[in-house]
This record gives C-alpha cells, structure tokens and sequence, in this order.
C-alpha cells in the first residue's frame, strides 16, 4: 500500500454530503456515426474538486460542454440539485448557477478588468437613468469587481480599470475565475485552466481553485497535467471510449495507474467507486 | 515506484515554496520609449489631440493670421462637419472590426429621397424627412443583416450595396439635381442645418455643427456608459469570447449597422443645409474621408479600439492640414500627400502601440 502514501496529505477529505449538486445519467451524443457519449454517467458533490481525465477523443469535451449548455445530448438526463434540467445554451446553464471558464478565457483584451467580470451581465442605475438612459452603474461594479478580486487574493493587481491585455497570463485567469466564482452560485467547471501557464502562475492558479473550494464552490476541473490534477482533486473521473469508466481518490491510485485506466492499458477497478 | 513518488513530493514542496513570491509581478524599470507606449496605449486619442495641437501651432506660423482667426478656424470646423458626422458612424463600424464603403451612398440616398419626396412629389417635408431618416436606417439594417446573420464579410456586404444604393440614387434622382432655390422655397426645413449663429470675432457655427458635437456626445454614452456600448468593443476585440462571455453578437452587429445608417441618414440633413441643393454625386469621397479621419482619430482597423473624440479630431486634422496648406500657398497635390502620409503614421502607430500586450 505504498501507493496509497505516495500522494496522500495532498488533498483534503473527500466525499461528504448526500446528494451530487450536479449529476448525468446515459448521456448519448452522436455526430453522425461517431459517438462521442456512449451511456456516460457524471457526478459532482457539493464543495468537492472534480476532475475529468480523458485521453484525445475520449468524449470528456462532449460531456462538459452538455453539462454548461454548450451542446444539447440526444438522450440522457442532467440534473442540478437533483431536479433535472434543459440546457439550450450556455447562458440557461450560466442562469441556473453553472458558471464555466473557457480555455481561451472569453475575455475582451481591450476593455478593463472590470468591464471583463460584469460583460454580458452589466448592471443599470437605478430609477429612470438606468430604464430610459440605460446608464451604466459603474461605481458598484468596481467595488463588486475589487470585492471579489481581493476575496481571491488577486489585488496585486493595481488598478480595476487597466484593460486586460496589460496583465500577465495568471492573471487573466485570475480574472476569469475571479467572474466565475463571483456569478457561478451552483457549480464553477474550468477547461484546461493550466495549460497556457508557466509553473509559478499555474501554481496561483491551483492556489486560487483551492480558495473557490474553501468557499464552498464545486470545480470541475477538466485537465491533462496529472500532477495538477492529483495535487487539487478530490476525485478523478476518468472517461474513456464515450464513458464514465472509473472513479477513484487519489490517494488510492498513482498518476501512472491513473494514466494507463484512461488509456485503456490497465482495467478500471472493479466497480465505479459510485458517489453516494 | 515509491521513491518517484517520494521525488515528486519534495519536488512539489519545493514549489509550494516558489509560489511566495510569485504572485508579485517584477517589473523591470521601463525605458522612455517604453513609458511613451504605455501612456499610449492608456490614452490612445493622446496621439490625435497632441497632432492637431502641433498642426494648429505650425500653420500659424507658416500661415500667419489668416489661418490662426476666429473665421478661419470656425470655417474649417464647417469644412469637416459631414465627414465628422460619417466618421462617426464609420468609427462604430470599425470597432466591430468591420468596414462601411456604403456611408458616403447612404447619406446621398437619404438627401435624395429627403429632396425628391417634398419639393418634386410634393410631400409635405415632415413626412418626407422621416421617411429620408427612415431610409438611412433602411439600408444600415441591410448591411447589418448581411454581416451578422448571412456571415458576409463586411468589406463585400457593403462594396455591393454601395454600388446598389448608389443606384437607387440614379434612380430616384433621375440624375437631376434639385436647386437650391427650390428646397428654400418649398422645403425649407431641409436646410436648417445651414443656419449660421455668428460668435465673437467673426466665428460662424452653423447649426450642423452644433448637431456634429451632440451626436458625438451622445454616441460618446452610448459606448462608454452603456452595455450596448461596452458590447460594440468587446465584439471587435473577440467575436467568440464575446459570445461565450453571453453577449448577443449577432444583435450588436445589426444594431451598430443600423445606428450608423441613421447618422449617415443625420448626415444627409446637414449634408443639405452645408450644400444648399440636393445632389446625386459626391458620395465616393465621402466614404474614403470618413474611413481617413477614423483612422487617424487612433481608432483601431482591427476593432475593439479606439474613440468618438479621435474621429472628430481625425476629422479636424484632415481640416486643418487642407486648409492650413492651402492658405500657406501649398499646391493642392501636397494636400492629398500630407493626407496620405498622416494615414499611414496613424496606422503605424497603432500597431506599435498594439504590441505592448504582446
């Protein structure tokens, strides 16, 4: 049982609470005769990190873009705080409390820090300057904007109003999770938030996931960097051929072990450590 | 097995260590130039407003007292109304990293429907003025359908249908031009934008003018004080985060195409009152002088940068470098070379300033 010392101390306890805040059951998507989610299942527990490993192809772009709306499955049910739910787009999913950071971030380079948290959801005065003249309610987006930056411990970044393109690549993540963590009240899935990233910043970046966990926040967090992934997950989904193929923690498994379940090179352990 | 598992532990300690001290972001001591690119870069319509100070202080002194005079410099103001009031809507195109070739045929199209409809049909003016507005909006729909929903690329949406509203002119016109003495007679109302309001010194603003700063104000809080606006840059910075950020993108390009054919619609009002008569020629220059003053105001041809303050100073430079030149007894080929030249340092500058992000 070496194996089992070998990452443990790195995460926190895993599993606690009743009931998944997020869950799928036989998920199927199709594009023409290549199936991309053959009967995949998904569970998320609330305060819990999540992550989703899969080799190229294995269908994990699939199942995360149906669970944030960005694909409608052909069959299959999702179900949010365990009534289920309809995603036709990426903002019924962002309404119902799935906020989801993009690889490429989906920021506007060119518009401030604060501009970026609040696009697509800008707050209006109160009263007729905000119904007729539809102005804009700057001053509270600031200290919002700041008020959530500091939360996260991402105030060296000086000043609110510097457009994006000033800042480093960490710290546009920060941004990014900084918005996520501000408007997701549900379930916060970030795609590859290391990958673009030297080692110091994805290392603020693992810092700044653990922060969202502490407030109580579950992450999906869909990586290829085993050793991000081992350090900050509370559990590892790992999806293969279009499924759900194992669940483990991983203090039981090593990041060798892990690998060669997704590849197919060692079977996935006997039964699905199901959440319950 | 267990000792790479013991290495990467301590390797993973080592770094939790590094992190300390990473989340300060060392910068090294900025050079001039540098300082310079980032002061740019904050504050793009800087190089504009520094540019006309400079033109302004140089042809005083190349061109005496004639140019530096009240009359003067409100003449050059009147001069550069229409292409102000076209740049303007040229300038919320271009934020979208699009292109309007069809201002110049929009704004005639709209003067002829305006002329046509009430001094030969004999509308009254009201009517025939709101369906003019109605007609820039019209076409500024067209070209935004186009762009965002059929997905043509802007530059060819409107390179067609400014040849197809330039035909429409040929058509409603006749190739007639309506006389001046006529509008004043029948619809007088058309030329209210020529009205002059005499200031001091021997100043003349014309009410066109004064319709060219509040369009630029309130085009101003559109984009800096309200969703809409912040919507338009973020477009032309990044369609696809944009869209992935929530914002409709498809309704911000037709509702910033349909913006821009009512001002080129308003340009078409002031367009009368400067000219006095209702002409069908003289949109191919329109379009390219608006495209000119844009990108000399600092704003960016990749979108997502730049101002309504920049195109106007844009607008003012061209005034002044024609005006001042041609009072300092230059030949009217240096003019255009002057305008040219201007173009392509603007262009130059806003690339150098783009790479600070890079």
């Amino acid at each position: 049982m070496t194996l089992d010392q070998t990452i443990a101390g790195l995460t926190a306890t895993p599993i606690a609470g009743p009931q998944p805040i997020l869950s799928a059951t036989g998920l199927q998507k199709r594009y023409g005769k290549v199936v991309a989610l053959d009967n995949a299942d998904f569970d998320l527990m609330p305060g819990e990190i999540l992550a989703v490993i899969g080799d190229n192809g294995a269908g994990k772009t699939s199942l995360i873009k149906a669970l944030c709306g960005a694909m409608i499955p052909d069959a299959g049910v999702i179900k949010l705080d365990g009534s289920p739910v309809h995603f036709k787009s990426p903002m019924e999913a962002r309404l119902a409390g799935i906020e989801t950071v993009y690889q490429n971030l989906a920021l506007s380079p060119a518009l401030s820090i604060a501009d970026n948290m609040f696009l697509g959801r800008e707050m209006r005065k109160s009263g007729p300057l905000g119904n007729i003249f539809r102005l804009l309610d700057r001053s509270t987006m600031n200290r919002l904007a700041r008020e959530k930056l500091s939360e996260l411990g991402l105030l060296t970044i000086q000043n609110i109003n510097q457009s994006v393109e000033t800042l480093s690549g960490g710290q546009r993540q920060g941004v990014a999770v900084a918005r996520a963590a501000a408007f997701g009240s549900k379930v916060v899935i970030m795609d590859e938030p290391t990958a673009a990233l030297g080692v110091k910043e994805s290392r603020r970046v693992l810092e700044l996931m653990l922060d969202v966990k502490r407030r109580g926040l579950p992450i999906v967090l869909i990586s290829h960097n085993m050793p991000h992934v081992f350090e900050v997950a509370d559990r590892i989904h790992i999806h293969r051929l279009g499924k759900r193929i194992a669940v483990i923690r991983p203090q039981d498994y090593s990041m060798s072990d892990a690998v060669a379940i997704m590849t197919g090179a060692l079977a996935p352990p006997g039964q699905v450590e199901a959440a319950q | 097995m267990s000792d790479d598992a013991t290495g990467s532990v301590t390797a993973e300690k080592g770094l939790v260590g590094a992190a300390q001290s990473v989340a300060s972001f060392d910068e090294d001591a900025p050079g001039p130039i540098r300082r310079i690119q980032s002061f740019l870069h904050s504050y793009p319509t800087a190089i504009p407003f520094i540019v006309l100070i400079v033109a302004i202080v140089v042809f005083s002194i190349a061109a005496g007292s004639k140019f530096f005079a009240p009359f003067n410099l409100s003449l050059v103001l009147q001069q550069v109304t229409i292409i102000g009031v076209l740049g303007m809507a040229q300038t919320l195109i271009i934020l979208t990293a699009g292109i309007d070739l069809s201002v110049g045929a929009i704004m005639i199209l709209s003067s002829i429907v305006m002329g046509r409809l009430s001094v030969v049909a004999g509308v009254p003016v009201e009517i025939s003025f709101v369906l003019g507005i109605c007609t820039g909006i019209l076409c500024g729909l067209i070209n935004g359908l186009l762009v965002a929903l059929v997905k043509l690329p802007p530059f060819i949406v409107t390179l067609g249908t400014w040849s197809i509203y330039g035909a429409m002119v040929i058509f409603i016109s006749q190739s007639e031009t309506i006389r001046s003495q006529d509008i004043a007679a029948i619809a007088p109302m058309l030329q209210w934008m020529g009205a002059r309001v005499a200031l001091g010194g021997g100043a003349i603003l014309t009410i066109g003018s004064m319709v060219m700063i509040l369009i630029a104000v309130s085009l101003w809080y559109i984009l800096n004080r309200t969703a809409f606006g912040r919507h338009i840059y973020a477009t032309g910075d990044d369609p696809e985060a944009a869209r992935l950020a929530g914002i409709n993108t498809t309704w911000t390009l037709i509702g910033v195409y349909t913006l821009a054919g009512f001002i080129c619609a308003l340009a078409s009002w002031v367009l009368i009152g400067r000219v006095g008569a209702v002409s069908p020629l003289g949109s191919q220059t329109a379009n390219l002088d608006s495209i000119t003053a844009v990108v000399i105001g600092g704003t960016s041809l990749f979108g997502g940068r730049g101002s309504i303050v920049g195109t106007l100073l844009g607008a003012l430079i061209v005034g002044m470098f024609r005006n001042g030149l041609a009072l300092a007894g230059v030949d009217v080929l240096w003019q255009e070379f002057a305008v040219g030249a201007l173009i392509i340092i603007a262009v130059t500058t806003d690339q150098w300033i783009r790479k600070i992000s890079a």
